[in-house]
């Protein structure tokens, strides 16, 4: 029987999760994670991997996430245009846009490596392409679907970008093909966005393993380029994104992400994320965890509507938007707020400025109110 | 957010009803509003699926698309689509009126129609939708090759005409219902949740026996209300894609039909809770009474709508791909004049969209405590006097407002009047306010009745009022040379007509 001391640090939340196998870490997942740092209850089910959809069915809220079978269906027959015949397309966009002649490229498939389709081994066999065509001048090879890893929160995070191409003008791009077009050259600027910090996350990575290989991360480019279909055709479009904002956002997040088992480690010895147990023993392990609720979550995380109860519960004035947030600083529920105006509490000394304008709009909308 | 719509949220978090932020309605409602309720196919730019529309709440008109992907049925939507929007549009071009624009020689004569037609969607992206089908279906030829029905590009050119309004807030040609509704009232919710309808109505007008919370946590099951489009529920997507692909895989024509009207039956329950609700919307807003300065808004719209359907009928060239400079600026001049104005008409109009400004100390509230009738004081010219009469007002408002500030109440709007001295008595705010004009034209005292405000009156006043004359540019055919000289009308392109759309 092995000691405590001797188990990899990532025990503790392998613990938790239980025997099921874990979720990896997608770019989407990191995004989602930077975009709301301050939530130690997604760090820990992330970084455990627990399968959050399974989860919050177990506690009660069936989650409203799913990918229509149109939508599907469009967005894997736009890949598979994008790759078809020796990758021509990407290569016809990237001689376009990248305006230095892109005449041929051989493509290495990386979905698997002589069979075997496990994430490490396709890590190792990246990681040996990337430093053979940054050996040579002259390597034109692209890789499509690589593998490179990242550590985020203390948890090693397996990432697949859709391309990585050969050196162009010095410079290697990360390639990312999506299925939302761009109509008369604008696409929807939201999923523009989270698309330009899925690259962010991907060009990261890159540059770690840039650095372990002794190679000068600056050869790879600062700029994207993002695939997408052009008007209403399906015929791909291609524009270079610069990423200089989003790399320095994605930093700067991560560094603050707490460790996610230091979080775990405060939790008590009996407290269990093991999506078999029992509904208690989850829901009270759940409410262990800090979590930041703000409606937006409710567009991106598997466990939004449980957290919005429990904001609701202890009126939590985030729940009602940032702008009402914002509105009741130093004021932390919305009962005391109310509490404030009905004049049966009385506002603590840093909340005194904010409760005094309240009183003194709600007074001004009992009146005017009465007075049409 | 104001600290007026957050004192309005926690309410209503409280009592679990919806809190009115407007005493009146703020927009034009027409008597007979053309309602359209879109859906897309998943994942594609701008596939028509299906649509309820029409003016009649009792009978909308189901619009579907049994298979998304033909384009020969996408064109086939865009004309019967454009067959009841076109008729409805026909039908506001019978009478009209006489009004002038311009003042002194340059005054001019000219006609606007009596009616404008109004389009309404459910929310933001229902705007969109109508955008992005406009400019598929504007720039389609109707001869050659890739011809249309010439209903198809008419209808884009009338769809970009409405969106293009959409964006200015004076407007009332095109309204999403959230957006409006989440302008009169605010709910025990966040922003971003009130953009679904059926929660949005659920906290103004929820169900007997049930509280508007409640109510809005039950209208989020998509089983029961289908979003509200133009996306569709992705579990109800696998319903549909299991039908269209039996609908293609049909072998007899008799099966196709069949599997064909089951397609329509279940497009049609997707859409018509939320066809019922935008009516309920309607009536909601129908029980406020309209604001002051809408009518006059509406007959803008009502302009616009005449010079719209006049160019069509001599010129007819579609709005270009994108904007030229000349056009981009004018436009954007125009929506920053709008904004301004339609803000302080609102307040003038709403006591409660006045608060807000009490509140910020760009207005004040108070009771007329003085008045000196016969003041005059030095005029411009050398030893001429003006009768400048004033008026002191008792506030227990903060009066954020410097010496020398022009104001208005609301009260005498055309009262051009001028703040000469503030200052505290016993806690309270003194104003003196000199007047300077608004007396039926008269030069001297006495004051004709009613025009000078009396002692115990209750006034507001403020420094935002709607001014009268917008900013002007140049007409676009007498744009200097230094800015391109006068732009060319876009010329669709053999391109744009082929243009395919998969």
């Amino acid at each position: 029987m092995p000691s405590q001391q001797s188990e990899p640090p990532d025990d503790r939340l392998a613990r938790l999760r239980g025997p099921r196998p874990p979720q990896p870490y997608t770019a989407r997942k990191i995004t989602a994670l930077t975009a709301n740092p301050a939530c130690a209850r997604r760090a820990v089910l992330d970084a455990a991997g627990v399968d959050k959809a399974l989860l919050a069915q177990r506690v009660g809220y069936e989650p409203r996430f799913g990918q229509s079978p149109f939508a599907l269906a469009r967005e894997q027959a736009f890949h598979s245009l994008v790759k078809w015949g020796g990758h021509a397309e990407l290569i016809r966009l990237l001689r376009e846009e990248l305006s230095v002649p892109v005449a041929e490229a051989h493509v290495e498939d990386l979905n698997e490596v002589g069979g075997n389709a496990s994430l490490p081994v396709r890590e190792r066999e990246t990681r040996r392409l990337i430093a053979h065509v940054a050996s040579g001048q002259d390597v034109r090879l692209i890789l499509d679907s690589p593998v490179v890893t990242l550590e985020v929160a203390g948890q090693t995070a397996y990432l697949e970008p859709d391309a990585l191409t050969h050196r162009i003008g010095g410079k290697f791009y990360v390639v990312l093909i999506r299925s939302f077009a761009a109509i008369d050259g604008q696409a929807n600027p939201t999923a523009v966005a989270e698309t330009a910090k899925q690259a962010a996350v991907y060009v990261l990575a890159l540059r770690r393993i840039f650095e372990d290989a002794g190679l000068p991360p600056e050869q790879l480019a600062h700029e994207f380029l993002l695939v997408c279909p052009k008007d209403f055709s399906n015929r791909p479009y291609g524009r270079l994104i610069d990423l200089r904002q989003e790399l320095d956002a994605l930093q700067f997040q991560l560094s603050r992400l707490r460790r996610a088992e230091d979080l775990a480690e405060q939790l008590p010895a009996t407290a269990t994320l093991d999506t078999d147990r029992d509904t208690d023993e989850l829901a009270s392990s759940i409410e262990t965890l800090d979590a930041s609720y703000t409606p937006t979550c409710l567009s991106f995380c598997e466990m939004a509507r449980y957290c919005r109860d429990e904001a609701d519960a202890c009126a939590a004035p985030a729940r009602l938007g940032s702008g009402v947030r914002n509105d009741l600083p130093g004021i932390d529920s919305t009962r005391a707020a109310l509490d404030y105006l009905d004049g049966v509490a009385a506002p603590g000394e840093a909340e005194a400025e904010a409760a005094e304008l309240l009183r003194a709009a709600d007074r001004l909308r009992r009146l005017r109110q009465g007075a049409a | 957010m104001s600290a007026l719509s957050t004192v309005a949220a926690l309410t209503a978090s409280r009592t679990g009803r919806a809190e009115p932020l407007a005493t009146v309605r703020h927009q034009h409602l027409d008597q007979r509003p053309f309602v359209l309720v879109p859906l897309t196919l998943a994942g594609e730019a701008c596939a028509p699926l299906a649509a309820l529309a029409g003016t009649d709440p009792d009978n909308p008109t189901l619009l579907t698309v049994r298979q998304p992907r033909d384009r020969a049925e996408r064109f086939r939507f865009a004309a019967r689509l454009a067959a009841l929007l076109l008729t409805y549009i026909d039908e506001c071009r019978t009478e009209s009126e006489p009004y002038t624009v311009g003042r002194g020689k340059d005054k001019e004569e000219r006609r606007r129609f009596l009616r404008a037609p109004q389009l309404l969607v459910p929310n933001g992206e229902g705007i969109a939708y109508v955008r992005l089908l406009g400019r598929l279906t504007r720039l389609r030829a109707t001869e050659g090759p890739y011809a249309v029905d010439p209903s198809v590009p008419t209808l884009g050119k009338w769809l970009t005409w409405f969106t293009d309004l959409a964006e200015f807030p004076d407007s009332s040609a095109l309204l999403a219902m959230t957006r409006m509704l989440a302008a009169h009232w605010v709910t025990g919710q966040s922003p971003s949740e009130d953009s679904h309808l059926p929660s949005l109505l659920a906290w103004i007008d929820p169900p007997d026996g049930s509280d508007g919370a409640r109510a809005a946590r039950d209208a989020e099951d998509p089983t029961v209300w289908p979003p509200a489009g133009p996306s569709t529920d992705p579990v109800f997507d696998r319903t549909l894609h299991e039908v269209m692909t039996r609908y293609d895989e049909a072998s007899d024509e008799r099966g196709r039909e069949a599997i064909g009207r089951q397609i329509d039956s279940e497009l049609r329950g997707q859409m018509l809770p939320t066809w019922q609700l935008m009516w309920r919307g309607v009536e909601l807003l129908r029980n406020l009474p309209e604001g002051g300065h809408v009518p006059d808004r509406w007959a803008f719209d009502r302009r616009l709508f005449s010079d719209y359907a006049e160019y069509l009928d001599a010129d007819g060239r579609p709005q270009a791909r994108r904007d030229h400079a000349v056009g981009a600026a004018r436009r954007l001049a125009r929506l920053e004049d709008a904004v301004t104005r339609y803000e302080a008409q609102r307040a003038f109009d709403d006591p409660l969209v006045m608060a807000e400004y009490e509140l910020t100390g760009e207005a004040f509230t108070g009771t007329v405590t003085a008045r000196d009738e016969n003041r005059f004081i030095p005029g411009a010219r050398p030893g001429s006097q003006v009768w400048r009469p004033t008026i002191t007002l008792r506030t227990d408002d903060q009066v954020g407002l410097a010496v020398g500030t022009e104001v208005r109440s609301p009260a005498r709007p055309t009262q051009k009047s001028r703040i000469l001295e503030v200052h505290q008595e016993n806690g309270v705010h003194m104003v003196v306010l000199q007047l300077e004009g608004g007396f039926a034209n008269k030069r001297k005292p006495p004051a004709p009745p009613g025009t000078l405000a009396e002692a115990g009156e209750e006034l507001t006043y403020t420094a935002r009022f709607p001014e009268g004359m917008p900013s002007s540019l140049p007409s676009e055919e007498d744009t200097p040379w230094t800015h391109g000289g006068p732009p060319r009308p876009y010329e669709p392109t053999d391109e744009d007509a082929e243009e395919t759309w998969e």
